[in-house]
This record gives C-alpha cells, structure tokens and sequence, in this order.
C-alpha cells in the first residue's frame, strides 16, 4: 500500500487515487485467497436472502398449517413438494423460517460489531493516547471484563437487562468491546510518536483531531479483522443465547432459538435440527474465511509469508 | 523468578477486586427488590422484610456492604442457595469435580489431535493433507457446538445406539466419590464395566467440548511451525546434516511449543463458557449446567458466587499459562 506512494515520488496523486490504488491493492491480495472469495460469495447471498426474505420465501414464517406437521424434506418418503425443506412441529414452512433467521443474525452481527467498534475504539483511543492512570484504570477494567467468560458474562447481563434480542445483543456488545479496546489502545501506542502525528500537531490540530482524524484511520487494519472475526461470533452467542431461551423469543425464526424448540424432536425429525444449525455453521464459517482473506490482505506482515 | 512471579500475583488483585465488585453489583443492579431477590421469600411483612433487610446487610451503607461481601469471601462464606438452602461454596465443590474431568479430557483431545495435525500441516505445507486439515479446523472454529451436540446425539446414541444420551454414569452403578473424578471411582470402585460406563457417558461431551479448542490449536500450532522452520537455526540443524525428524521435533517443536501453550491456556475460558452449552445438551451436573439452571431459577446467590469463583478460576489459570511461558522462554521472564 505504502509502496505506490514512496516510490513514485513524482506522481503526485490526488486522495480519491489514492484510495483507489488501496482498493486495488487490497482486492488483488484478497482474491488469492479462494477461500475467502468463497466465504464473500455465500455472505453476499445470506445478506441477498436476509434483504429478500419477503419476496423469496414461499411460505410466512410464522403461519402454522395445521395439515402439515413435521413435514419431512422433498426428498424424503412423506415430503411435500410445496414444502421443500419440511416444516416443523406447528406445521410452519422450514425453508421460510430459515431464511428469516438470516434477517436475524446479519442484524445481530451489525449491531453487536458497531456497539462493541465504536465503544471499544472511543477507549481504546483515550487509553492509549492519554496514558498515565487514565490508562492503568481503563485496562484493568477491560482484564475484569475479559476475565469472565464471554457466554457467562453475556447470560448473566441478559438476566439483568431481562431475555430478549436486543438485551442479548448489547449483553455481548459489552462482552466483545475489551478486544476492540485492547487492539486500538496497541495500535495507538504504536502511532502516537510517530512524526506524522507530531507534525500534526505542531501544525496546531486539538486532541479530538489528533486521536480521531490523524491516527485512527492507521490503526484501522487489525480493527477491521478484529470486526469481521466478532461479527462471526456474535452469530455464534447470540444463537446460543438463544438456544438456551436467553435470546430471541419464539416464534421468531432465529436460527438459535428455532433449535431449543427443535430439541425435543431431534431423535424423531431429524431436519427441525439439523437445517438451522447448519445454517449457523455456513454463516459462520463464511464470514470466519472472509475474516481469513482480510486478515491476509490488510496485514503486510502476513502477506508476504 | 521470584520477582517475575511477585509482580504477576500483584497485577492480579486489582482485577480480583474488580471481580468482586462485578459480582457484588451484579445483585444490587438487577431489576427488583434485592432483598426479596437474596432472600427468595414472597408475600413479605414490613416487619419481616425491615428484619430481613438487616440480616442480609442491606440497611447498610453500600461500602459497608461490600465490606461485608469482602469479609465473608475471604472466609469462604458464599452464602446460600435460595432453592436447596444449601452453602453454595458446597454445591460447587460438589459438582466442579465433573465439570473439571470434562474440561480435562476435552483439552487432552484437543492438544493429542490438534498439536500432531498442525506440525503435519506445517511441514508438509499446501499438500492436500494440509488442506484438508485446515479446512476442517476452520470449519471446527466456527462450530455451533450445541448443534454439534445434538448431531451426535442423533447419530452415536439414536441410529447406532453406542453411547448414553445424558448423565454421568449408568444408574446401575453405586460407588463412593473418592476423587469427584467418575473415570478413577469407577475404577477404584472395583465393579465390573462401571468404568467403561463412565468413559461412553464422557465421550461425546468431551469430543464436542474440544471442538472448537481442537481447531484453535491445530491452527495456532500450524503457523507457530511455519514460522519457526524458518528460522536461522532450523536451517543450521537442516544444514549439518541432522535427521529431518529431529530438526523437527526437537528444534522447531519445542520452539513452536511457546505459543501454542499460551494457546492452550486461554482456552480454559472457552472451555468453561463450552461447557455451559456442553452440559446443558447433556445433561452433565456440572457446575455450567447449575448456573444456567440458577439463572433460570432465578437462585441469584448461587449465580453471583458461581460468577465469581468461575471468573476467579480463569484468572488463575492464566496466570499458570504465564508462569508456565514465563519458564519455558527465558525472555519474558528477565524483562
């Protein structure tokens, strides 16, 4: 990234090139990486599915057809054809269910990843460019955080705030926000003595200018990764949370939450658990390889190797 | 040593401290009435609640409050639980056992399996091997366990019938705890096929426990390899005509091994918030299960203690991770 700019000190490029030229740079180290096109491509289609859920799905998601329940899959003897995935045991459309729940977790995974982003990244910056006690305090409560277990931590917020989605969403906010704090506190460590930051400040720019303009756009790779690996997570949690009735209430179609109340039929109907974890998984997995790709690609470090 | 150890166990009261608070508020933040919450009565008098009040502290200023919290935990008093109305430091006692024999054979799986795949990964870096491995582990990081759970369920206790679905061991055995441990009292117990009873019960918990740990070190320990074939003085040894195997397994492995047990360490906290999921699919009694059932049952005394001595736990276990890398690799130690 930085090699256009140091050797080819003639052409004088304007920001918008610049920034194209990073793009560029950046897509071209990214699609080495198959793996991580392959995760971009089934991430594209979840947010496509999650986005066109009301015209994609055949059925409603929570219409119960009383004539239908416990559908098996087309495939199998007993499967009904307007049914393609089979239904549950209220008799509702598992294919429509499922791609609702992708409304769910793409929506938990933004949440989650811009509470914890934003919050972790105000803190980190304080932490790191004050220094001094400011500091000390500030990093011995993000240990205090850290030192709970994030599904523990994140179940006893909940039991505070009271069980629900978004109860649950900010429960594992506040769990994640430490790493993001941590990294940013490293990062801006790293930067602030850097010349550029003084020139910046000789050249008169306040505090705010400094943390917030100057050198957070140059800690922004690990942050990004950080962003991409959390967002996976937070899928992870907030499906657990909800599978442990913590997290989305039925009958919302999250994919978690849809698993508790398939529990009970797991020896009986294999497809109520089966589908909706496995879409947890390809989601899961998907955004982990996309992580994979950006890691490689923002991280000069590794890129080389 | 003794100064590299002083200061780690100085740098862990602050955070010890902050646990405290965190379980100490955790009561005083919840919605409702703290007193009928840790009392757990209903329908109270305001004679009764005022008495009750007292009893439990809470006609105090909050600081004395917490003073007391202190007090009472450094003397192992953690109170009781709303629901047995037993001490709750007991129940814990009771059940970690079984939570710790989990956690043990899970990490055991996940080092056994994922070190030797990693340094295979590594040394024969792009073969199919290492492509197949590392997809699988990838697709491991990013198991949704309690599905993962429920799938051998479905396939090891439902279509072949080889395992138990939930519990420790067969109600057909009776033997005194000795350990806590089921797989040593069932074999000091002396009766026949308890043992085998007790690893089929451990087996698929422990294997869906170490999933994702598996993954995180076969990976870990992966990269750590590749670094470390790189070095200067992997090439000396290559270069002097050592055997490939012992260029490998002395030189770089034990290298390569400083990372990948700090790996290892952090993993107990994974472990732990597994183990909640794990033990919830399986009906295992150990102490995630009982603190998901408090939380559902609303038994906020054993929440609170179970917070705390859960968090307590991790923190001394990294601590034994950084003493533990603080001897094998004598740079950190004489920073």
């Amino acid at each position: 990234m930085t090699e256009t700019v140091t050797n080819t000190p003639a052409v004088k490029l304007s920001d918008a090139a610049i920034r194209r030229r990073m793009l560029a740079d950046f897509w071209f180290h990214f699609k080495q990486n198959k793996g991580a096109v392959a995760g971009m491509i089934v991430f594209v289609l979840l947010v496509l599915a999650a986005v066109l859920a009301a015209v994609i799905a055949p059925h409603d998601p929570t219409q119960q057809y009383r004539d239908a329940l416990l559908v098996p899959p087309v495939w199998q003897e007993g499967g009904r054809a307007d049914f393609l995935l089979g239904t549950d045991a209220v008799g509702r459309d598992m294919l429509s269910r499922l791609i609702y729940g992708a409304q769910y977790s793409l929506f938990i995974g933004i949440v989650v990843v811009s509470i914890a982003l934003v919050g972790g990244i105000v803190i980190g910056m304080v932490a790191g460019f004050y220094g001094g006690w400011v500091d000390t305090v500030i990093m011995r409560v993000m240990d205090v955080i850290l030192a709970f277990p994030s599904l523990l931590l994140a179940l006893v917020l909940v039991a505070i705030l009271g069980p629900g989605l978004l109860n649950a969403m900010i429960a594992i906010a506040i769990v994640y926000q430490p790493h993001f704090a941590r990294l940013t506190r490293a990062a801006v460590m790293g930067e602030k003595e850097r010349e550029y930051v003084t020139a910046a400040r000789v050249a008169g720019a306040g505090n705010m200018r400094l943390m917030f303009k100057t050198i957070l756009p140059n800690c922004l790779a690990p942050l990004i990764v950080q962003a991409t690996l959390s967002f996976s997570s937070a899928v992870l949690d907030a499906a657990a949370l909800g599978f442990l009735g913590m997290g989305a209430q039925p009958p919302a179609s999250e994919w978690g939450t849809m698993l508790a109340e398939a529990r009970e039929f797991i020896l009986r109907a294999w497809w109520v658990v089966t589908f909706p974890g496995l879409a947890i998984l390809i989601s899961v997995l998907a955004i982990n390889l996309m992580g994979d790709g950006l890691r490689d690609a923002l991280d000069p470090k590794l890129k080389k190797s | 040593m003794i100064r590299f150890l002083l200061t780690k166990l100085l740098y862990l009261v602050p955070t010890f401290l902050g646990i405290t608070i965190v379980a100490f508020g955790f009561v005083r933040v919840l919605p409702g009435d703290p007193v009928l919450l840790m009392a757990g009565e209903r329908g109270l008098t305001p004679e009764r609640h005022a008495e009750l009040a007292h009893q439990l502290g809470f006609d105090k200023p909050v600081w004395a409050q917490y003073f007391d919290f202190l007090t009472r935990l450094l003397h192992g008093d953690l109170g009781n639980s709303l629901v047995t109305k037993k001490p709750v430091l007991g129940e814990f006692l009771t059940l970690f056992p079984a939570t710790v024999e989990l956690g043990i054979v899970a990490i055991i799986i996940a080092t056994l399996v994922g070190v030797p795949v990693g340094v295979l990964a590594a040394i024969k870096r792009g073969s199919w091997f290492d492509q197949v491995s590392m997809t699988a582990a990838l697709v491991g990081f990013s198991m949704p366990i309690f599905w993962w759970g429920l799938l051998l369920i479905i396939l090891f206790s439902g279509i072949l019938q080889w395992t138990p679905v939930s519990g420790r061991i067969s109600l057909m055995f009776f033997f005194p705890q000795v350990t806590g441990f089921m797989l040593i009292d069932s074999l000091l117990s002396g009766q026949k096929g308890a043992f085998v009873s007790a690893l089929s019960h451990l087996i698929l918990p422990s294997v869906v426990l170490a999933t994702i740990p598996l993954a995180v070190i076969a990976r870990q320990t992966r990269s750590a390899m590749l670094e470390v074939m790189g070095e200067d003085y992997v090439r000396t040894a290559k270069a002097k005509g050592m055997p490939y195997s012992r260029v490998v397994m002395v030189h770089a492995l034990r290298n390569a091994m400083i990372p990948v047990i700090t790996t290892i360490g952090l993993q107990v906290g994974v472990l732990l918030a597994g183990a909640i999921l794990t033990e919830t699919i399986f009906s295992w009694p150990g102490i995630g299960k009982w603190m998901i059932d408090s939380i559902s049952r609303r038994d906020y005394p054993v929440v609170q203690s179970g917070l705390l001595m859960i968090a307590a736990i991790v923190m001394l276990v990294n601590l034994l991770v950084d003493l533990t890398y603080g001897l094998i690799n004598p740079r950190i130690r004489h920073k």
